[in-house]
């Protein structure tokens, strides 16, 4: 009797070990992140922000930037580590905007026409950029951010002293009053530019957004695993933990939304949250790239862009074009960027000639890398969480730091520091665990 | 006679070339244009000095094998707290100088040394992370500058907290270099201290390149492999050449704020790598070699180019800062250049 | 053509730079015969291939002469990809696999199986999605056709090694018009159950009526799986024999032979040298040097003699030698002096007396972009402190001396060079390894070790520099341990050859002996044969 006893205390150790141990690892894994969402409730805490306030700027950001932060997803799956040279899709992105512009195009119209304007432009520069990183392959990053310095150097060329003196325009609103180069804001409000564009086609109320896209998930996943284990070799379980948590995740959720929606006795500063709207529009565009992201994995280009990632040598051995799948790879996140950027500026509605795309690549890449992302892993899951995470201590830092220290500077100072030291700090581990991988390699 | 050029060329290098052409262009132009060529001189000649010293700091991280130090705020920052505490224990003139960089030495000692630990840990990605390693440094001391008991009535903000975003060097050790045995020549103003300065820098760079341990380094740097079978501890050199590097970059930027006039903190050393970088690569020397007369060289054309840039961009375009905008493209078009010399990981 | 071969190769010659490394070589092979190419390094079996594939380095160096049929139809292939299509496959020494992926991706890399969809229509075949279900379909069927039990949706990083060469089989196999696969010594990895196991498959495949050529240095293995076998021996075709005409001793013999005379080591001068006491002993040494690992070997150095390392690549003989300077991590116990050696610690050997010219001399053993004079006092300087003027806390490179002793070391081993400061760079192969002998030199040692002293330099150069390891031994009376590949230089400038297999000595042989033994020895029979013969 005893005996039996001890088997089983033996065995609920083993097990408990088993589980403290995939804790252990599933905690460093994701020590990142964990440590910014601890980060991020605490500034949340602190800046006594409004709930609701929190809630609609985050979706606002979300819908801005997470295109951009997915355009980055391509080159680390062909090996490229980050793209920093997204600065320069992005720059691709403004030269549209600032010929629809003046060409005095605006509403949907002239988004599309951006769309389609800034698809040859982005293409010739990611072409480029592909050339170059071609030339410098395992200092792809460095010489992309360089890259990205370089090519805003002849964008301030073009757009201060070339335009109007070489390349004829005239526009006395966007142009300065000497006649030669734009003005350092270019205003794309309704009347005038692009503007809310795609955010203002269609609002519906998030919270309604939310539950469908909770039932829609349910029934999307439960369809999918049904499918899979009616085709695959292997037995699986139809119910695993992943499906029970997800199953469960989902009702929860549609619990709170049906209590949000249908509950009178919510007090009145929750109630408000109700009211925030989400661009669908926007939203679907997004949900396009995710889509875009995923399948592209899934055809041959996408199984190339993974056999370059994993190895070059071995790739071109068994045949592959490495540096033409380097290029395409490049190319299309450069395309990307400058959509992306289209997105953020028509919600942003006004172009600062000189500044939109100078941040973009850092803050993008602070934000991937936040998701639990690393230089040669990165995931949609991964940018989604990251957007949100970033954002978040983007909102809250300057009150936090206001209300803890008395600067609102400080809390500025802070984020910058975090995005360019969460950057140093994943390249520095990155390179640490290369050079180990090395050693035990030799080993 | 194709085959004279081309030696040439290869001799001289393509870049010194280019721009060496260039900035005697501008310079013929300047004097086409009636523009005060003595002041220009003189311009070109103080901010030959100014910069000199920073540039330097390139030669030793270069030289130890982990490329050029894109880390260099680090180094920087160590300086700007030497100088801040120099100022705050009333220190002033001479001894003011002398004493900013006294106190900035253990500190730039300290961060170069373990700075040195991490990029060991990091073989192969230096540049990378030591632009990102400089730049996060920036942002925390930005923070820093807001929180350290300073109480100089010159420094800090008279309201509110923290130090002032430019802090006026006059009363205390601005010039200092600049005037000393200060004599004109038809017009052109030598700064005989701020030169002397410099150029004894390059001299104790280039002896200690010359020690045994200088030459250690320089093996360390050029084959590591080589520098393991002849029993020579290649960490330890490479920490060595990070430290070095990085007083320099301390000392570079005491001699920048005299000859400026001004402390300047917060975001100001954030991109001040770049041009560091720029000069000496400009100067011949590349990802992985480097010598005391490619800084020399460096610098005078990158900042001669930029000062004789400036007033010949605003006699032909008045708006905007063309000057600038020909830094950017002529700094990063070089580092590019640089980088695709390196050779990838084929 | 009475029979019907898969492969002909007929007189292939082949020269890079006028030094001839094929000579009139031919081979032949039927469909489903298992035949194997035998041979020392470098006694051309590598370029043999790298013709066959259409190598690129073939073509940049001016092609080859001779004729190569396969099918009775005469090619000339240009590229490897060329060979893929006309049914050659090669089956990788290194693997070609890419670890993050599972086996069915490895197998099907970069021949997956698409189908089309909506957007590849419009816009072409690389937005394709991929047919995983035929791809498992068809890697399945591949493994099987090896009888390997794995699942082909497992993961390539968790396997062990020898699973690793089957899945490159598979992937060979699985090519549809595959007639002729390659294996480049594709036992080297293994154990010896792994081996047998791919001698196995390797019949398997033959029996469907593929042909298979199989490069390799161990004989045992020639007899146990081959049909036919060709020995090669320094790029000239020397046998071609079935397997029931030979034997493991034959093919010894076929593979060293006898290559220059032995020289004008006087036999007394040996005798005495025999009694000499030994001034470096060493035990249970081990070695973690990637590809040439030393696996517990017992050795002993006499003083004044030159001692030769011999063995075939990959069997831990440069691994003596860099562990013993502390290059790469190492254990045992190494008695210099009958003092004990610091291990791992390449500043406590340099100081003890030892010195150590690299077996890559333009990777570690020189600075390319310093002078020659640098190059030659460096080491020293570190170790020493010579070369050096101290001023109390500093010191400074004494330039004169560096000067005076550079040139010395230009007169006395007779460097070519326009004068002390040309950069080594620009330096020839045979002046370049004098330069690191002079810097070895100078570090006055007891021992000196050099690896490969003449790869990659000149024949005439090559005399040079053994004539200089001679003189220095007869003049400074210095113990040399000398590695190298190159069995008949040992056998012209050594004492002693040690012969290394599988990371252990194999035996110890005088120049002199037979080149039976030697070849035995090289192909690690001989303790095997000796040991049965005993019996």
């Amino acid at each position: 009797m005893s005996n039996t006893n001890h088997v089983e205390v033996l065995e609920k150790t083993k097990e408990s070990e088993a589980i403290s141990l995939k804790m252990k690892s599933f905690f460093i894994d994701h020590s990142v992140t964990i440590l910014f969402i601890i980060i991020c409730l605490i500034g949340v805490k602190i800046s006594k922000l409004p709930l609701f306030f929190i809630t609609s700027e985050l979706l606002t950001r979300i819908s801005r930037n997470s295109f951009l932060v997915l355009s980055l997803i391509i080159p680390v799956l062909a090996g490229m580590g980050l793209n920093f040279g997204i600065t320069i899709g992005a720059m691709a992105g403004q030269i549209a905007i600032i010929a629809v512009t003046h060409w005095g195009i605006t509403g949907i119209q002239g988004f599309l026409l951006c769309g389609l304007l800034s698809v040859p432009i982005a293409m010739i520069f990611g072409y480029l950029i592909g050339t170059l990183l071609n030339k410098t392959k395992g200092q792809e990053m460095i010489t992309s951010m360089i890259a990205g310095f370089f090519a805003n150097g002849i964008y301030q060329f073009i757009f201060l002293f070339a335009v109007g003196s070489i390349i004829p325009m005239k526009d006395p609103i966007m142009m300065l009053s000497s006649g030669i180069g734009i003005r350092n804001t270019v205003d794309l409000s309704k009347n005038v530019g692009i503007k809310y564009a795609l955010d203002n086609l269609k609002k519906v109320p998030a919270i309604k957004v939310l539950l469908i896209a909770l039932v829609a998930t349910i029934i999307i996943y439960s369809g999918i695993r049904f499918y899979k284990i009616k085709n695959s070799k292997k037995k699986e379980k139809f119910i695993t933990g992943q499906y029970l948590s997800t199953m469960i995740g989902c009702f929860v959720g549609i619990l709170i939304c049906s209590i949000f929606m249908f509950h009178e006795g919510i007090p009145n500063n929750l109630k408000m949250i109700t009211k925030i709207k989400l661009p669908i529009a926007t939203c679907l565009v997004i949900a396009g790239l995710c889509l875009f992201n995923v399948m592209i994995v899934k055809t041959k280009l996408g199984q190339d862009f993974r056999t370059v990632g994993q190895d070059n040598h071995i790739a071109k051995i068994s045949g592959i074009n490495v540096n033409k799948i380097r290029i395409i790879a490049i190319t299309l996140s450069t395309l990307l960027a400058a959509w992306g950027q289209l997105i953020f500026l028509q919600n942003i509605g006004t172009l600062n000639t000189y500044g939109s795309h100078v941040q973009i690549a850092t803050f993008s890449i602070a934000a991937l890398l936040i998701g639990g992302a690393s230089v040669s892993r990165a995931t949609i899951g991964q940018a989604i969480l990251g957007t949100i995470l970033f954002h978040t201590l983007f909102i809250v830092s300057p009150m936090a730091g206001k209300n803890l220290f008395g600067d609102a500077q400080i809390g500025e100072f802070f984020r910058a520091f975090v995005a360019y030291g969460v950057i140093g700090l994943s390249l520095g581990l990155h390179a640490w665990r290369k050079r180990v991988g090395v050693k035990s390699k030799l080993e | 006679m194709t085959e004279a050029i081309k030696g040439f060329t290869n001799k001289l290098g393509l870049p010194r070339l280019i721009i060496g052409t260039f900035f005697l262009l501008l310079f013929i132009m300047a004097i086409i244009l009636k523009l005060p060529v003595n002041t220009l001189m003189s311009d070109t000649i103080r901010r030959f000095g100014m910069y000199g010293v920073l540039v330097l700091a390139m030669v030793p991280a270069i030289q130890c094998g982990t490329g050029p130090n894109f880390a260099l705020p680090l180094g920087i920052v160590c300086g700007l707290v030497g100088g801040l505490i120099s100022i705050e224990i009333g220190l002033i003139g001479a001894l003011g100088f002398v004493g900013a960089i006294m106190i900035s030495l253990p500190f730039a000692i300290l961060a170069g040394w373990s700075y040195g630990i991490l990029l060991n840990k990091i073989k192969g990605s230096e540049m990378l992370v030591a632009t990102y390693t400089g730049f996060s440094v920036v942002f925390f001391m930005s923070i820093m500058w807001i929180f350290l008991p300073f109480k100089h009535p010159e420094m800090i903000w008279p309201i509110g907290d923290g130090l002032r975003v430019t802090i006026a060097l006059d009363s205390t050790f601005g010039q200092i270099l600049n005037n000393l045995w200060k004599f004109p020549i038809g017009g052109v103003e030598i700064p005989t201290g701020l030169l002397l300065f410099f150029l004894l820098s390059c001299l104790c760079v280039w002896l200690f390149t010359r020690s045994k341990l200088g030459i250690a380094m320089k093996a360390a740097g050029d084959n590591p492999k080589f520098a393991l079978v002849s029993g020579i501890n290649v960490d330890q050199c490479r920490i060595v050449g990070t430290i070095l590097s990085t007083v320099l970059g301390a000392i570079g930027i005491l001699v920048y704020a005299q000859s400026y006039g001004f402390i300047q903190l917060y975001q100001a050393p954030l991109m001040m790598a770049f041009p560091a970088v720029a000069a000496i690569l400009i100067g011949g020397a590349s990802a992985s070699k480097a010598k005391i007369s490619h800084v020399i060289i460096g610098v005078f054309l990158f900042q001669g180019l930029l000062t004789v840039a400036l007033p010949v961009a605003n006699e032909i375009v008045s708006e905007g800062n063309l000057s600038e905008v020909l830094r950017m493209i002529v700094q990063n078009g070089i580092i590019l250049y640089a980088l695709t010399k390196v050779g990838g990981g084929e | 053509m009475q029979e019907k071969y898969v492969l002909q190769m007929k007189n292939i010659e082949k020269d890079y730079f006028g030094n001839k490394v094929l000579k009139s070589v031919s081979l032949s092979v039927k469909p489903g015969e298992i035949h194997a190419l035998l041979g020392e390094n470098g006694a051309g079996k590598s370029t043999l291939m790298n013709i066959l594939f259409g190598m690129p380095v073939i073509h940049s160096t001016g092609g080859f002469d001779g004729e190569v049929f396969i099918d009775a139809k005469k090619v000339d292939v240009k590229s490897p990809k060329e060979a893929m299509k006309i049914g050659i496959g090669m089956v990788h020494q290194e693997f070609m696999l890419v670890p993050g992926f599972n086996l069915t991706e490895n197998i099907k890399l970069n021949r997956e199986i698409t189908k089309k969809n909506l957007l590849s229509k419009i816009s072409g075949n690389s937005l394709n999605f991929l047919d995983r279900k035929k791809m498992d379909k068809d890697a399945r069927k591949a493994l099987d056709t090896l009888e390997i039990g794995l699942d082909e949706w497992a993961k390539v990083a968790g396997l062990p090694v020898g699973y690793m060469q089957f899945v490159e089989i598979a992937r060979e196999i699985d090519k549809s018009n595959v007639k002729l696969l390659v294996f480049d010594e594709p036992t080297a990895v293994l154990t010896e159950s792994e081996a047998d196991n791919l001698m196995k498959s390797m019949k398997k495949i033959a029996a469907s009526g593929i042909a298979i050529l199989f490069i390799t240095h161990r004989l045992d293995e020639v007899i146990k799986a081959a049909d036919n076998v060709t020995v090669l021996r320094d790029g000239e075709l020397v046998a071609t024999r079935k397997k029931e005409d030979t034997n493991v001793l034959d093919l010894a013999e076929l593979m060293v032979g006898r290559k220059i005379k032995v020289t004008n080591k006087l036999e007394d001068d040996k005798k005495n040298r025999k009694d000499h006491e030994s001034i470096l002993s060493i035990k249970n040494f081990r070695v973690n040097m990637p590809g040439e690992a030393v696996k517990g070997i017992e050795l002993e150095v006499k003083k004044g003699e030159i001692l030769g390392i011999g063995g075939l690549a990959g069997q831990g003989k440069v691994g003596i030698a860099n562990g013993i300077m502390g290059i790469y991590e190492s254990t045992g116990e190494v008695r210099l002096r009958g003092e004990n050696l610091k291990l791992n610690n390449t500043r406590e050997a340099l100081k003890s007396g030892l010195a150590f010219v690299s077996e890559d001399r333009r990777g570690v053993g020189l600075l390319l972009d310093s002078s020659i004079e640098e190059n030659i006092v460096v080491t020293t300087m570190q170790i020493k402190n010579e070369f050096l003027n101290r001023f109390g806390f500093f010191d400074q490179i004494d330039s004169k001396s560096i000067r005076s002793h550079g040139l010395k070391m230009i007169k006395d081993l007779d460097i070519r060079c326009t004068g002390p400061t040309q950069l080594t760079r620009r330096l020839s192969g045979g002046n370049q390894q004098k330069v690191c002998i002079a810097r070895a030199l100078t570090l006055e040692p007891d021992v000196l070790f050099v690896s490969e002293p003449t790869r990659g330099i000149d024949i005439g150069a090559k005399k040079l520099v053994l004539d200089l390891l001679v003189k220095l031994n007869k003049e400074l009376g210095m113990t040399i341990v000398m590695t190298s590949s190159e069995l008949a230089e040992l056998r012209a400038v050594c004492d002693r050859i040690a012969i290394i297999s599988e990371g252990k000595v194999e035996g110890i042989l005088e120049p002199s002996a037979r080149d039976r033994d030697f070849g035995l020895m090289m192909a690690g029979e001989y303790r095997k044969m000796y040991s049965k013969e005993a019996l």
